[in-house]
This record gives C-alpha cells, sequence and structure tokens, in this order.
C-alpha cells in the first residue's frame, strides 16, 4: 500500500478533457422528410455504382440517403417493416411475393447484370460450355462436386435456390457447402476448395486474378440478374418517407442515371458491369 | 506475405498522402469508441465503487450478472439496439439508427459492464482495514470513496484500457447499428469488412494496419501515465 498521495489530481479528470476535445461525434437534427433510407444488396455497394449515384442524387434532391447494405432477404424484409423507404434488390421472386402481399409498391426495373458459374480449371463435373445452367447443376449434383452456396437469403442465393428446384435435386452435404457469407467471402472459400460456385459476373471481375476459377457456363437466359427499384407502402411503418422514396426510385429511371449504368466499370474492367433497362416489364426477359 | 507488405505500405501511403476519406473514418473510429468509453468511465466507476462498498440482497446476483456483462458479444449487442432504435422500436422517435450517436450507444453497453466489472474488483481487493483506518482518521464517507478510488487507479487505468480495446476493436454491433454509412458511420472496423467483401485486401490490411496503430498508440499513452511513477 502507497503513501496517499492528496494533491495528486486523479488521472480521469486529466483525461476527461482530452477526451471531450476530441468531440462527440456529430449528430445532425433533422427534419425526417430529408433522410431516405435506402435498402439494397451488397452487390450494387460492392460493385461502387452506388456511391456515384447517390452522391448526385443527394445534391438533386437536397435529401439525405442513408444506404443500408444487406442480403436481399433482409433489405426487403427491412422494408416490410418500414425501416427503409425505398429498396433495389435483385430477387424478383421474392420481390414479386413482396408487392403482392402490399408491403413493396411499384416496382420497376433499373438495370441487370448477370451470374456465371465458376468452377476448377480441370472441371471434374464437365460442364464447361453447356447452354442451360439447370443441367450443369444436375451434373455438378451427380457427380458430388463440390458447390459453394451464399445460403444467406441474397438475391444471388435466391437465384441458386430456384435452379437447383427447376432441376429437381435438394442439395446436401457432404458436397454442398453453405457459406453464410458475402459474394466475395464466398468466391475465397470456393477458390480455396477448388469448388464450383455461381456468382454475379461484377464481383468475379472485381476479383480478378485473386480467382483461378474459370467461368465455365454463362449466358443463359435464367442467369440474368435483374435489379429492381421498389417503394415501400407507407403503412408499413409510422415513419415511412414515402415522398423521398419516391423521388430515389424515379432518379434511379432517369435517362442521366441510365446512362451512367449503361457505361460504368468501363474503365476500370474493360466492360460495363450493368445493363441499364427502364422500362422494360417481366415479359420482356 | 507480399501481401501484408503491400498493406502495410498502402497504410502508410494512405495516411502521409491525407487520402480524406481514411483521415475521416480514423477520426470517427477514435470519437466514437473515446466517447463510448468515457460514458462507460461516467457509469461504470461509480457503479463498480458501490457495488464494492455495499452490501445488500442480491448482491451476489448482480456482480455476476456485472461479470457475465463483461464478455456480452457485440454481435447480441447490436441486434438489441437495433431493434430499439427502429422507427417501430421503443426509441424509434429519437431516429437515432445509422448515426454516430446509435453507435455510441451500443459501445457503451459493450463498455460499461467491463469498466464496472474491473472497478469493482479493483476497489474491492484493497484491504477492509485500510477503509476502517481512513474512517477513524475521520475522513468522511466521499472522502474515504475518493481516497479509494485514487488508491485503485492503477488497476482502474487497466480498466479504462480494456473498455477502450473492447469498443474500438469490435465490429459487429457498429455495422448493426451503423449501417456502414460512407462518410457518415464508416468506421475502420466495418471499412476493412467492405473492402475485404470488395476483394480490396491490400486496403483491407491497410485499415487493419491503422486500427492496430491507433489502439497501440491510446494504450501507450495510458500505459505511461500508469506506470510513470512506478519506476
Amino acid at each position: 500500500m502507497g503513501r496517499i498521495r492528496l494533491p495528486r489530481r486523479p488521472i480521469i479528470l486529466v483525461l476527461l478533457p482530452a477526451m471531450c476535445a476530441l468531440g462527440a461525434p456529430p449528430t445532425p437534427l433533422r427534419a425526417e422528410s430529408r433522410v431516405v433510407i435506402l435498402s439494397t444488396t451488397t452487390s450494387t455497394q460492392d460493385s461502387g455504382l452506388l456511391e456515384v449515384l447517390v452522391p448526385t442524387f443527394e445534391k438533386q434532391s437536397g435529401l439525405t440517403v442513408k444506404t443500408i447494405s444487406v442480403g436481399t432477404g433482409q433489405a426487403l424484409a427491412l422494408a416490410a417493416r418500414g425501416e427503409a423507404d425505398v429498396t433495389l434488390a435483385h430477387a424478383p421472386a421474392l420481390e414479386k411475393k413482396y408487392v403482392e402481399d402490399g408491403k413493396m409498391r411499384n416496382r420497376r426495373f433499373v438495370m441487370y447484370n448477370d451470374f456465371v458459374i465458376i468452377g476448377p480449371e480441370d472441371d471434374p463435373a464437365k460442364i464447361k460450355g453447356m447452354a442451360k445452367a439447370v443441367d450443369a447443376l444436375k451434373r455438378v449434383a451427380a457427380s458430388g462436386s463440390r458447390f459453394v452456396s451464399r445460403g444467406d437469403k441474397s438475391g444471388t442465393h435466391v437465384l441458386e435456390q430456384g435452379l437447383w428446384t427447376q432441376a429437381g435435386i435438394e442439395p446436401g452435404a457432404p458436397w454442398y457447402i453453405e457459406s453464410g457469407q458475402g459474394m466475395g467471402a464466398t468466391l475465397g472459400i470456393a477458390n480455396d476448395r477448388r469448388a464450383y460456385t455461381i456468382t454475379d459476373r461484377g464481383t468475379y471481375l472485381a476479383f480478378g486474378k485473386r480467382i483461378a476459377l474459370p467461368v465455365l457456363v454463362e449466358k443463359d437466359r435464367s442467369l440474368l440478374n435483374i435489379y429492381s427499384v421498389m417503394e415501400v407502402n407507407p403503412a408499413n411503418g409510422p415513419r415511412v418517407n414515402a415522398a423521398g422514396g419516391k423521388a430515389f426510385a424515379d432518379f434511379m429511371l432517369t435517362p442521366e442515371v441510365q446512362a451512367v449504368i449503361r457505361t460504368f466499370g468501363m474503365d476500370k474492367y474493360g466492360q460495363a458491369l450493368f445493363v441499364p433497362i427502364a422500362g422494360k416489364k417481366d415479359e420482356d426477359f | 506475405m507480399g501481401l501484408i507488405l503491400d498493406g502495410v505500405l498502402q497504410a502508410f501511403r494512405l495516411l502521409l498522402a491525407g487520402d480524406p476519406e481514411v483521415w475521416r473514418i480514423t477520426l470517427l473510429s477514435l470519437q466514437i469508441s473515446a466517447t463510448a468509453t468515457l460514458l462507460a468511465l461516467a457509469v461504470g466507476i461509480p457503479g463498480g465503487t458501490l457495488l464494492a462498498l455495499t452490501r445488500f440482497p442480491g448482491r451476489g446476483l448482480v456482480v455476476s450478472l456485472v461479470n457475465t456483462g463483461m464478455g456480452l458479444p457485440p454481435v447480441v449487442v447490436g441486434l438489441f439496439v437495433t431493434i430499439l432504435l427502429w422507427r417501430n422500436g421503443l426509441l424509434g422517435a429519437l431516429e437515432l439508427l445509422y448515426t454516430p450517436s446509435a453507435m455510441v450507444l451500443a459501445q457503451l453497453v459493450i463498455a460499461a459492464p467491463i469498466v464496472t466489472g474491473l472497478t469493482l474488483a479493483a476497489v474491492q481487493q484493497i484491504p477492509e482495514r485500510f477503509r476502517l483506518q481512513l474512517l477513524a482518521l475521520g475522513a468522511s464517507r466521499v472522502q474515504m470513496t475518493w481516497v479509494l478510488i485514487k488508491e485503485a487507479r492503477l488497476p482502474l487505468l487497466a480498466a479504462l484500457m480494456a473498455g477502450f480495446g473492447g469498443v474500438i476493436s469490435e465490429v459487429g454491433a457498429s455495422m448493426m447499428v451503423g449501417g456502414n454509412i460512407k462518410g457518415a458511420t464508416r468506421v475502420l472496423t466495418t471499412a476493412t469488412v467492405l473492402e475485404t467483401g470488395k476483394g480490396n485486401f491490400d486496403v483491407a490490411i491497410a485499415l487493419s494496419v491503422i486500427l492496430l496503430a491507433i489502439t497501440f498508440l491510446v494504450n501507450w499513452a495510458l500505459t505511461w501515465i500508469q506506470q510513470r511513477r512506478r519506476a
């Protein structure tokens, strides 16, 4: 037990001002209608497209956009609870269900890119060049080759599940691996395990040489990855900013934004990541 | 290995080149976690001292709860704070979700039990006789408590370091309640997750290196304060 030093100021008191100097984080007070919460999928954020579009929208509209990037399943679930104002997603089957349930309104196509099936160079399931994704998956299952699934209810996962259903196959252990993670992490696992997987082309291009799995199946119509924008029904919750949500949805379909989408990614990957399709309908595909 | 070296070099490049985004993320991390730690001290030091010096029915249970709280999983805290702050939630009217304030709140919930638990242990390890002696010398309760807290300052600084270390490094709660919004709630840990997901491993490593460096500098400063009169 040391001597008691009475005149010493407790350290905490010295630290207090130091920490206060760092300042409390800014929490701007704002009228609710100035903020739009956009719930969307990780792929739109990972591609960098929203980082280009959102600031333009904010400047034009004077609104602040909070982009929450989660799996498509969660993006729609949040919107259905009124925790978002507008949703940009890529899981048509799931989206239609939410529209039918009245949770989402005014679903409109924005753009598409495509999915590809990638896998090990030696291609144990012999699927290279097959025209139909469903047939390719049947062969993967029949050969018991490893396949990595997102397993996270993302748009990619929903599409993959649709293909298994069409193939009439209930995928499972030991060859079927669920990563439960985003596209990037899932690509890493597939690469490491020399496994097959389905990925959107944008993320695959972004990973470039780090993924040693070539594209084996592509350009099948069932591999189209269509992004739609939907407005949240204000009845979903007490504070839904319906006007702000609609403004963002409308913005995504303007000719200016569609033109940006048409060339986005060209400089970095040598090809555009998305094809704009404002005005198109389900019947067109 | 080359990748890690690249990342370390990238970290220096980003900081020295004054990349505004990286600086903003770094400063925001510090602001949020320092504020949360400060608030945790304001709650935890009085709380822990009170728990150490009083006896009441159910005290054992409270102490057990605090000690359990020291290991609260950030992702669980994040989930509950998110639900609390939802527009439909109990505190929805405050419109705090996806703001730095929400992240401070979540980190406070993580850090407060750590500070409380370590304060409790620090004050309690001071021998009972010392306390009685102080009272016998005519100290009031307030004076006695003050002296006890000062006597326990070394372990209390450890509590401060543990609290800060716990929150600056967590990602689960920050991701959920902050939303990792660029320019608003993106901090070092959530940015690291994002860049890893994008496949920008060099940037992710650079951010990790910055996070480690900050944690080291803060702890180094606190350790210096803690140890300077021991030599």
